[in-house]
């Protein structure tokens, strides 16, 4: 019997309904062992105790008169750039600090709905920007699996926190790779949906055309539950889907007669590892040997993905990030003389260098004599990264990759090179470009650290990404394991 | 050397909607306590997304037909960039190349005014400066109430070749918003903006001269002043040898000028890109149909209508600015004579209207048709719908206990006559030595000896024939 | 300015060095050829997206203020707002 910080959601559903365990235990183990590992790990700003117990009660109330779902008395950690109401949510930034909002994110209230348990908030890259969480204003968060490397980002912190088994389960956001890869990093499995499938509203934007919300999970059945329960129309959200996702539907049909395509670029990607090309292409075998058929495609503008996807989001986080202004809420310098005083030294001391320059650079791209060259320039870029994906579509069912280039990276051995912390999002961010579901799912080990296969389908298609990745946990015996701590 | 004033005008109208633009809070924000009509959307918190009014694009379409504007069939939104205390985003949701309408018109008692478009936008919250002249002790203070209000901008071409005219315009607007149910449009409460653009140029010039916005008007009155005002001024640049400064000048209502506020040269970029949270609006054309076929007769039309049954051009004009077109209508269909019914409406009650709720129509018809049919004379008329007006009271129930009949009984009127002649013998001889105005001065007699009941047309007839 | 960032002098020469990588690889976009490519603004086919103007109730005036780094007489308060400010 797995102990209760390694089970998957669906274990300890099954062992809460047969009342082996109750929520309120479930919930106090849980914040027990946060309180033992996360000084050190740094994966949570701040823990949610007395909610938490409230709704362990309130499960265990559910449970009791046979009312429960599958989340119900789940713990769950949920990234500080979803609002949760009374909660202080800071988007890893001092510009939020003390920041309490009144009201729940639609995914947020949507977990409450289904009985979950909200263990704490976790560390994540200032407001979403980063792949390593390095750019926390509360100091970054480590990888469980070595303690000196970054956990990926900008999702870190939920990333590691289901790794070290501090949370069943975890809610991050993905704007270019931010589940996935910190997904990869640390041996979890992370999805993101398709752009428009789970709604958006409560989520603090990063860049609007790009940001969604999805789950870690140490399964991929996990990750179908999770995505059915926070996924759906939102009238809040005006460009939330109408269409209900089928997730569950297909998921165990196995990858037998699938078609998954290769794409020789992304396997040509600068400082792709070889530890990593060589995992990967082992998961590829396993698959085939399923009964996949591998089929080569070519997405031909990905060298261009990066610099169109570093004028979009920036461009957008620019006129996202205007609101804070020291006016309504959050950290305000009103010591010197004038409001354009306030202004600028607000956000001078309240924004880090990494978002300071994606502001700049987005200012820029959308100012006025550089906006075509730049901003529709790159808007038209990404129609042409859209139909590479929509013809490679038309020669396979999903398309098979590393999610990340490279395993677990140093602590600070990025930070002085932008670019090279860019670099790490080059196979991930061609998905949100084009808004396609993918997920990440733990495909071995190299040196020691985790490896993930990326999976990318059509538009709302999750159904085939979490099959493919279901009959891969299958096939290759690989679960997704608890880091020893 | 004559000048040529030339105007455009810029007016935001807030619509009359029962939520915000782009959240559900209640719009009914006028005269509440500050930050009590507001939500985390519209405050824009983290994490916080809009979602479009229906009924505000719907008001929005009306004004766009009822101005004849060609409508789009794909419209989207836009965000306008720039920091400022009421604006809680840091960007205002507005439209930028894709407005809901464009090239319509506005026709202004004969003239055409083109109107360049008509587009949907969020109103700001308001500002107030407060403070003591101690630099760095002032302070502003914020209340978002009115952010997210939904706002139509009608922008003109430089149509308009005077300050009446463009006072006539936002006139002209105001009263098709009424009549459409758009907005009540009043000034004084801020539901309708007018900014105008103001130049000058030497007449036969084709080239339009430098202008400047100006802005900070708060009434009709004020905006034909400032507007005056500012003509002056660019003029006497202008001839002293100077250019007028491209800027924004504000209308200082208690000293009569205009002021510099903004230099316009260093305009504000405001890095216009689409809004990614709003996905874009088809407008269907039958969509179209439908709200135009809901449309009340337009100004025009009306205009048109009342000339047509014989009203003259400058009448129909007058009714209609005064949104009396349905109220006219109303007393014909009560029995009034068309031409008798408007004299009376525009003599009677257009002046009176703003102190009070208009006499009902049927009980103006009552009158207008006494007096036509001669029971009454115009003076008794006129009293009787007075008194009908204030108190409420049924007009022949008036005319019966004051006695105001008409008396139109030749012997009576005779016995009168004969009394006015007796008592001013000195008219009679004027009179009968060729001067005409001596007749009104032994007509008043009469009138007075009648206690202001004679039927004054009979009693001139009997009064002729006496003096022949 | 635009962005009121509040940058020093030179930290934006510092900024503009370290971003180099990432604008030599944005300017390698002005190398594909999309006259005729439509940009793609929305990259999910939803549209015409309204709601019904139902009225929902506000925050309160407490929980609309409880954020606000100052408040007074249920109003925000911020420095005064001078014509050269805008």
């Amino acid at each position: 019997m797995t102990e209760l910080h390694e089970a998957t959601v669906t274990e300890l559903g099954e062992r809460l309904r047969r009342r082996e365990v109750s929520a309120v235990e479930l919930a106090d183990a849980q914040l027990e062992r946060i309180e033992l590992l996360n000084p050190e790990l740094n994966a949570f700003l701040r823990t949610t105790p007395e909610l938490a117990r409230e709704q362990a009660q309130a499960a265990d109330e559910r449970l009791a008169r046979g009312d429960a779902g599958p989340l119900t008395g789940i713990p769950v950690a949920i990234k500080d750039v979803l609002c949760v109401r009374g909660v202080e949510t800071t988007a890893g930034s001092q510009i939020l600090r003390g920041f309490r909002p009144p009201y729940d994110a639609t995914t947020v209230a949507r977990l409450k709905e289904a009985g979950a348990v909200i263990v704490g908030m976790t560390n994540c890259d200032e407001f979403a920007m980063g792949s390593s969480t390095e750019n926390s204003s509360y100091g970054p968060a480590l990888n469980p699996w070595n303690r000196g490397r970054v956990p990926g980002g900008s999702s870190g912190g939920s990333a590691a926190a289901v790794s070290a088994g501090l949370a069943a389960f975890a809610l991050g956001t993905d704007t270019g790779g931010s589940i996935r890869q910190p997904a990869a990093l640390c041996g979890v499995v992370g999805m993101k949906p398709t752009y428009g499938a789970v709604s958006r509203y409560g989520l603090i934007a990063f860049a609007s055309s790009l940001d969604q919300v999805g789950p870690f999970t140490r399964s991929v059945t996990d990750a179908a539950l999770v995505l059915d329960a926070i996924g759906g129309h939102d009238p809040r959200d005006s460009t939330s889907a109408p269409r209900q996702l089928d997730v569950m539907g297909q998921l165990e049909g196995g990858v037998a007669g699938l078609r998954l395509g290769v794409p020789r670029e992304y396997f040509e990607v600068e400082g792709i590892e070889p530890g990593v090309a060589a995992s990967v292409r082992r998961a590829l075998d396993v698959l085939e040997e399923a009964g996949a058929k591998l089929v080569d495609v070519s997405l031909p503008h990905t060298e261009h993905g990066l610099a169109a996807y570093y004028i979009i989001a920036p461009a957008e986080c620019s006129s996202n990030l205007a609101r804070f202004d020291g006016v309504k809420y959050g950290y305000s310098d009103q010591t010197m003389g004038s409001l354009l005083d306030t202004y600028l030294r607000t956000r001078r001391e309240g924004f880090g260098p990494e978002v300071r320059r994606r502001i700049m650079l987005g200012t820029y791209a959308l100012s006025s004599g550089y906006y075509d060259a730049y901003y529709l320039k790159a808007q038209k870029v990404r129609t042409l990264i859209k139909r590479d994906f929509d013809e490679a579509f038309e020669r396979c069912d999903a398309i098979v990759s590393a999610t990340s280039p490279m395993v677990a990276f140093p602590l600070g051995s990025r930070t002085d090179n932008p670019l090279a912390m860019y670099l790490c999002d080059v196979l991930t961010l061609g998905g949100n470009l084009a808004g396609l579901p993918g997920l990440n799912v733990p495909c071995g080990a190299a040196d020691g650290l985790p490896v993930g296969l990326q999976v990318l389908a059509p538009q709302f298609r999750e159904d085939v990404a979490l099959r493919v990745a279901r009959a891969y946990e299958m096939a290759s015996g690989v679960m997704t394991e608890v880091a020893p701590v | 050397m004559t000048w040529e004033t030339v105007i455009g005008m810029e007016v935001h109208v807030q619509l009359k909607t029962r939520t915000k633009m782009f959240c559900r809070c209640s719009s009914d924000y006028m005269g509440q306590a500050p930050n009590t009509h507001v939500c985390e959307v519209c405050l824009g918190m983290p994490g916080v997304l809009p979602v479009i009014n229906k009924a505000a694009v719907e008001q929005c379409l009306k004004a766009a037909l009822a101005l004849e504007c060609d409508v789009a069939e794909w419209t989207k939104f836009d965000r306008k960039n720039y920091f400022y205390p009421d604006l809680p985003k840091g960007y205002q949701i507005s439209q930028y190349d894709l407005p809901m309408s464009r090239e319509g018109r506005l026709e202004l008692d004969g003239r055409t005014v083109r109107i360049t478009r008509v587009h949907l936008e969020e109103d700001t919250g308001k500002s107030v400066h407060a403070g003591d002249s101690l630099h760095g002790a002032e302070r502003s203070y914020v209340d978002l109430n009115r952010a997210g209000i939904p706002l139509m901008e009608v922008v003109s071409e430089p149509d308009l070749r005077s300050s009446d005219e463009a006072r006539a315009y936002a006139q002209a607007l105001r009263g098709l918003m009424r009549a459409i149910g758009a907005s009540d449009a009043d000034m004084e409460k801020g539901q309708l903006r007018a900014e105008a653009n103001v130049s000058v140029r030497r007449v036969g010039e084709a080239e339009l001269g430098v202008k400047t916005e100006l802005k900070n008007i708060n009434s009709f009155r004020a905006l034909k002043l400032a507007i005056d005002h500012e003509v002056s001024r660019q003029i006497s640049v202008l001839e002293g040898g100077g250019s007028v400064s491209q800027e924004t000048r504000g209308w200082d209502e208690a000293r009569g000028v205009t002021y510099s506020q903004r230099s316009k040269e260093f305009a504000q970029d405001y890095r216009y890109f689409p809004e990614p949270d709003l996905p874009p609006l088809e407008i269907s054309r039958s969509w179209l149909d439908s709200l135009r076929a809901g449309l009340p007769e337009l100004p025009a039309a009306q205009r048109s209508r009342l000339e047509a049954a014989g009203l003259s051009a400058s009448t129909a004009s007058l009714i209609v600015s005064s949104q009396l077109g349905d109220y006219l209508d109303a007393a014909v269909a009560a029995g009034a004579p068309l031409a008798p019914a408007a004299n009376w409406l525009v003599g009677e009650i257009a002046p009176n209207l703003d102190e009070r709720e208009a006499l009902p129509a049927d009980r103006l018809a009552q009158i207008v048709v006494a007096v036509e049919a001669g029971r009454l004379n115009r003076e008794q008329g006129k009293q009787v719908l007075r008194e009908a007006w204030e108190s409420g009271r049924d007009p022949e129930e008036i005319v019966r206990e004051r006695g105001l009949e008409q008396v139109s009984d030749d012997s009576a009127l005779e016995g009168w006559v004969a009394e006015a002649i007796e008592a001013q013998p000195q008219a009679v001889s004027d009179f009968k030595s060729g001067k005409q105005q001596a007749f009104g001065a032994l007509m008043n007699e009469v009138k007075q000896r009648s206690g202001g009941r004679a039927d004054m047309k009979r009693a001139s007839e009997l009064l002729r024939q006496r003096l022949s | 300015m635009l962005a009121r960032l509040g940058l020093e002098p030179g930290e934006e020469d510092f900024y503009a060095e370290q971003l180099a990588g990432i604008l030599g690889a944005i300017e390698r976009l002005q190398e594909l050829d999309t006259e005729h490519i439509p940009a793609t603004a929305q990259v999910v086919e939803v549209r015409s997206v309204m709601a019904e103007d139902e009225p929902r109730p506000c925050l309160t005036q407490e929980e609309a203020l409880a954020n606000a780094p100052a408040a007074e007489d249920g109003q925000f308060v911020v420095k005064a707002i001078l014509e050269e400010d805008s």
